[in-house]
C-alpha cells in the first residue's frame, strides 16, 4: 500500500481546519467522554471513529471537535476514564500543541460514591472527592470520607 | 469563619488539648450561664437517647434553650422534606445545631448549607466526635497523660466508628502503643494500620482475648453490632468470642482503666462493674462536660 493511499485511510475520520483531536481514548469510554465534556449538547462540528485499533488500548476512539478548546480544567475531567488522552489543538490543519491530561487533585461531580450510605447517593449533591493516589485511583470522599477504588468507580450519567 | 465539629481530625492537637482543659473547667463548676439568650437545635434524624440527653443536659447546664426533635417520625423528613431545606430552615431558628444522622457524610453537608456552627453527633457508621473527646478526657483524668498510653481495642474494630476515631486522635500524642483484639472477620481496617505505620507507632493484632492485656493502660471494648452484619451466621459465630470477666482482670496493671461507649449488650460480665478498674459509667458522665467544653469552644463562649 501507498504512503499516499495509507494517509488518505487514517483520513477516514475527516481532518479539522481548527479545534481539538482527542485521541487514544478507549473505545469502551468513548460515550463517557462526550458526556463529561458536554459535547453532546454542543453545536460544533464533531466527528469520532471507534473501535479504532490501538497496540496500547486494544481497541481506542478519536474525537474531532472544530473551533473548539479545551481549558485545562475542563479537559482533565477525562482523566478518570481516560488516562492516556493525547490532545492535539489544531490551527489552520496543522498540529501546533500536543496535551496530555492530567489527573487533578480534587473531583467535584462524575464520579459516584461508592458508599450506598453515602448523603451524597440520597440527596441531590454534588460528589468531592479528594484524590489520595493516583495508580492505581483511589478517591476519598469528602462528605463520607470513604474511599472510592479504582474498581470501584462509576461514572454518573 | 464558623467551627464546625464534624470529623474527629478537624481539630488539631492543640484543640484537643483546649478541650480537656475547658472539659476540666465544666467538670469543676458545670453551671455556667454561658449559652443564655442562645437557642440550639438538636436535630435526631436517628433516635439516639443517650447521646441526646447527654448534649441536651450539657445546653441545659449552659443555660441555652433546645428545639428539634428526638426521632424522626415526629420531624418533617417523614414528609419527604430533604436534609437541605430542613438544615436551611432551622438554621434560621437557632444559634447552633446538634445533629445525629444515619446517613454517612449527612453532617459535613449539613455544615455547608447551614451559616451557623454544626456539631455533629453522629453520622452512620463514620464519624462520632464528641464520643472521641470525651474518651480522651476520660483517658486524661485517669491516666494524667495523653502520652505513652498503651491501648488496647478489643471486639469490632472494623465497623465501630468510635476506635477509629480514637486511633487517629491519639496518634497525635507521644509514643502510643496500640494492641487490637478481634476475630478474622472484624480486624481493624487496612487503612488505619497504614496511617499508624506512617506515623511511625507500633501496634499489634491479635485473635484470643488473653492475659495479653495485662500490659494494658486502657482497654476499650466495644459492642458488635448486629446490623453491621449481612450474613446472620457470621454474626452468631462472633457475637460472643470477647466476653471481658473480672477474673481476666487479676494480673492488669493497677492503673488500667476499662471503657466502653455503651451501650453494652454481653462483651463486658456484670461481674467487672463492682471493680475499679470499671470506668464506663463515669466515662458516659465525662460526657456532659465534655460537650459542655466542645460547646463553648465551637461557639467562641470561652
Amino acid at each position: 500500500m501507498s504512503d499516499d493511499k495509507k494517509k488518505k485511510l487514517k483520513l477516514k475520520v475527516s481532518a479539522i481546519n481548527e479545534g481539538t483531536v482527542i485521541d487514544h481514548i478507549p473505545a469502551k469510554n468513548l460515550f463517557k467522554v462526550i458526556s463529561i465534556l458536554g459535547l453532546d449538547t454542543i453545536e460544533n462540528q464533531i466527528t469520532f471513529g471507534t473501535n479504532l485499533d490501538s497496540e496500547k488500548l486494544g481497541a481506542k476512539a478519536i474525537i474531532k471537535v472544530a473551533d473548539k478548546f479545551f481549558e485545562d480544567h475542563e479537559i482533565n475531567k477525562i482523566a478518570l476514564i481516560a488516562p492516556h488522552a493525547k490532545l492535539n489543538i489544531i490551527r489552520d490543519y496543522e498540529v501546533v500543541e500536543k496535551k496530555i491530561v492530567e489527573i487533578p487533585s480534587t473531583i467535584k461531580g462524575i464520579v459516584k460514591c461508592f458508599n450506598p450510605k453515602c448523603i451524597t447517593n440520597n440527596e441531590c449533591i454534588t460528589t468531592c472527592f479528594k484524590v489520595i493516589a493516583k495508580e492505581p485511583l483511589a478517591l476519598k470522599c469528602k462528605y463520607c470520607e470513604k474511599i472510592t477504588s479504582e474498581e470501584q468507580i462509576s461514572i454518573y450519567k | 469563619m464558623k467551627k464546625d465539629l464534624i470529623s474527629i481530625t478537624d481539630y488539631t492537637k492543640q484543640e484537643y488539648l483546649r478541650i480537656m482543659e475547658l472539659a476540666a473547667d465544666f467538670e469543676a463548676n458545670p453551671n455556667q450561664e454561658l449559652l443564655k439568650g442562645k437557642v440550639v437545635a438538636s436535630l435526631f434524624f436517628e433516635p439516639s437517647t443517650r447521646t441526646r440527653l447527654s448534649f441536651e443536659t450539657a445546653i441545659n447546664r449552659l443555660g441555652g434553650r433546645i428545639i428539634g426533635f428526638a426521632d424522626p417520625d415526629s420531624s418533617s423528613a417523614t414528609k419527604g422534606e430533604t436534609l437541605h431545606d430542613t438544615i436551611k430552615m432551622v438554621s434560621n431558628y437557632a444559634d447552633l445545631i446538634v445533629m445525629r444522622h444515619p446517613l454517612e457524610g449527612a453532617a459535613r453537608y449539613a455544615a455547608e448549607v447551614s451559616p451557623v456552627p454544626v456539631i455533629n453527633a453522629g453520622d452512620g457508621a463514620n464519624q462520632h466526635p464528641t464520643q472521641t473527646l470525651l474518651d480522651m478526657y476520660s483517658i486524661l483524668k485517669t491516666q494524667g497523660t495523653l502520652d505513652n498510653m498503651n491501648i488496647f481495642m478489643v471486639g469490632d474494630l472494623k465497623y465501630g466508628r468510635t476506635v477509629h476515631s480514637l486511633l487517629q486522635a491519639m496518634s497525635e500524642f507521644e509514643n502510643p502503643i496500640f494492641n487490637f483484639i478481634a476475630p478474622e472477620v472484624l480486624q481493624m481496617p487496612r487503612t488505619y494500620k497504614l496511617h499508624l505505620e506512617e506515623k511511625g507507632i507500633r501496634y499489634f493484632e491479635h485473635t484470643e482475648f488473653t492475659d495479653i492485656i495485662s500490659a494494658a493502660d486502657i482497654i476499650y471494648m466495644t459492642r458488635v453490632q448486629k446490623e453491621r452484619f449481612s450474613d446472620p451466621i457470621e454474626y452468631e459465630k462472633v457475637k460472643n468470642v470477647y466476653i471481658l470477666r473480672n477474673s481476666m482482670l487479676k494480673n492488669t496493671k493497677p492503673n488500667v482503666k476499662i471503657l466502653h461507649p455503651l451501650p453494652r449488650v454481653n462483651e463486658i460480665h456484670p461481674d467487672v462493674d463492682s471493680n475499679e478498674k470499671a470506668y464506663y459509667f463515669e466515662q458516659a458522665r465525662n460526657g456532659v462536660f465534655t460537650r459542655e467544653a466542645i460547646i463553648a469552644h465551637t461557639m467562641n463562649l470561652k
